[in-house]
């Protein structure tokens, strides 16, 4: 694998009438790692969403994955990007086990996998509680355990230390690890420049919608 | 069609029944208060049994219409944002989640047409002899409300225009299925039953299903 799999060039994006994102180019090719760094309000989640394919460009080129995300159908990419926002995406009925089975019968993942992944984020003794019975931190555990299971080419990261204890910091190390030794690509957006710098190997600012 | 879109629509449809299962909004909020809508009417119109039999399956059929738009719009509410992401972003077919929603849709919106209907014999004293034909109306109704509900909550989510279009899109379309689901049983007691309003269920039903198929992919895409 040799080309970018993430290439923009002077991409805008816009929510309703307003401008979030304005002249970003970015290029991050297999096995690295990039943090975004920028205040509240800079742009930075708005750029998750854009490179999730979950948000259209407005304006500029921009390519996720090999896919034009001006003309092709992006969700024939989508299965390839892991994103973990800010707020858990859990099914707060549905036990954490349930939700991450959900997730591997959509995804086409043996229903196994989910068991080992839950264990392997050190959830395996709590799986038959509900989501929205567990705290934040082991929602977030949880989602971890949905990225492994279904290894992204893309793990695409909002504040990912976020509610997290020391030893779930390890985790997301490992998580972000793994995704590089497979030749995908991280992108991890933060305020916190000191605890997300270890994880990245490049990193940049996003400055009032624009990456300097 | 893809080889995943079966497993993914009863994926869909098993997530709803279960979320269902665990809140119980049709089971302890819709199919009360349904009921209660049932057992106001004698209170209304007085409790005349002639009146009541005659005027019951109506009223069966409307209540049916208002709790089926309720129920439509509890479950646009009950989708967050990043719960609508997350399923995007796992390669579901879009026309493979409208089917699985539906699926659920309807089965809770025939339990509860059943659960109704019984409610409606008992308070109402209607005459039962020529229902046959809802074994065909009510799966059509059911079937026809999910999918306008289905249809209705994924154009509310692509526009940002939230639950409050549900209702102001789903109730006027579905005045032919209920139409049809009155006229069924109306002519059974008129001249023993007319195929002309079950076709047209079934026609509206189709038309229903092509346009949520059609339009799945560009409402997701729009999101």
């Amino acid at each position: 694998m040799s080309e970018s799999l993430i290439e923009f060039k002077g991409v805008a994006a816009r929510i309703g009438v307003t401008t979030i994102l304005r002249d970003i180019d970015m290029t991050v090719g297999p096995g690295e790692s990039l943090g975004l760094f920028g205040a509240n309000g800079a742009g930075k989640t708005t750029l998750l969403r854009v490179l999730a394919t979950l948000l259209r460009p407005s304006a500029g080129s921009a390519s996720v994955l090999g896919a034009d995300l001006n003309e092709q159908e992006r969700y024939d990419i989508r299965r390839r990007i892991g994103l973990i926002g800010h707020s858990p995406a859990l099914y707060p009925e549905l036990s954490l086990l349930g939700n991450l089975e959900f997730s591997a019968r959509i995804a086409g993942a043996p229903l196994q996998a989910a068991v080992q992944a839950l264990q392997d984020v050190g959830l395996g003794g709590a799986a038959s509680r509900l989501a929205g019975e567990s705290s934040h931190g082991m929602q977030r555990r949880a989602e971890f355990a949905r990225e492994i299971m279904l290894a992204p080419d893309l793990l695409l990261l909002d504040e990912p230390h976020s509610a997290l204890d020391p030893s779930a910091i390890e985790l997301v190390e490992h998580i972000v690890a793994g995704v590089l030794e497979r030749d995908g690509a991280v992108v991890l957006v933060s305020h916190d420049v000191d605890r997300v710098a270890p994880m990245v190997t490049r990193a940049a600012e996003l400055t009032a919608g624009t990456v300097r | 069609m893809s080889d995943r879109f079966w497993p993914q629509a009863f994926a869909i449809a098993r997530r709803d029944l279960d979320r269902e299962r665990r809140a119980g909004e049709v089971a302890w909020v819709t199919i009360p208060f349904g009921a209660i809508a049932l057992l106001l009417v004698p209170l209304a119109v007085g409790i005349n049994q002639d009146v009541l039999a005659r005027i019951g399956t109506g009223m069966l059929f409307v209540v049916v219409m208002l709790f089926g738009v309720l129920t439509a719009v509890r479950r646009t509410s009950a989708e967050t944002p990043e719960q609508r992401d997350a399923i995007a972003l796992l390669g579901i077919d879009p026309a493979a989640e409208f089917v699985g929603r539906t699926m659920a849709g309807s089965l809770l919106l025939l339990v509860f047409q059943i659960v109704m209907a019984a409610v409606a014999v008992v308070l109402y004293g209607l005459d039962i002899s020529g229902w046959a034909w809802m074994v065909v109306v009510m799966p059509l109704t059911a079937l026809g409300l999910a999918e306008l509900g289905t249809i209705s909550s994924s154009i509310a989510s692509s526009t940002n225009a939230g639950p409050a279009l549900v209702p102001l899109l789903v109730t006027p379309l579905a005045i032919p299925l209920l139409l049809g689901a009155t006229q069924t049983v109306e002519a059974i007691d008129r001249d023993g039953g007319n195929l002309a309003w079950p076709v047209l269920m079934t026609i509206v039903v189709l038309a229903l299903a092509i346009v949520g198929v059609a339009t799945a992919r560009p409402l997701q895409e729009t999101r």
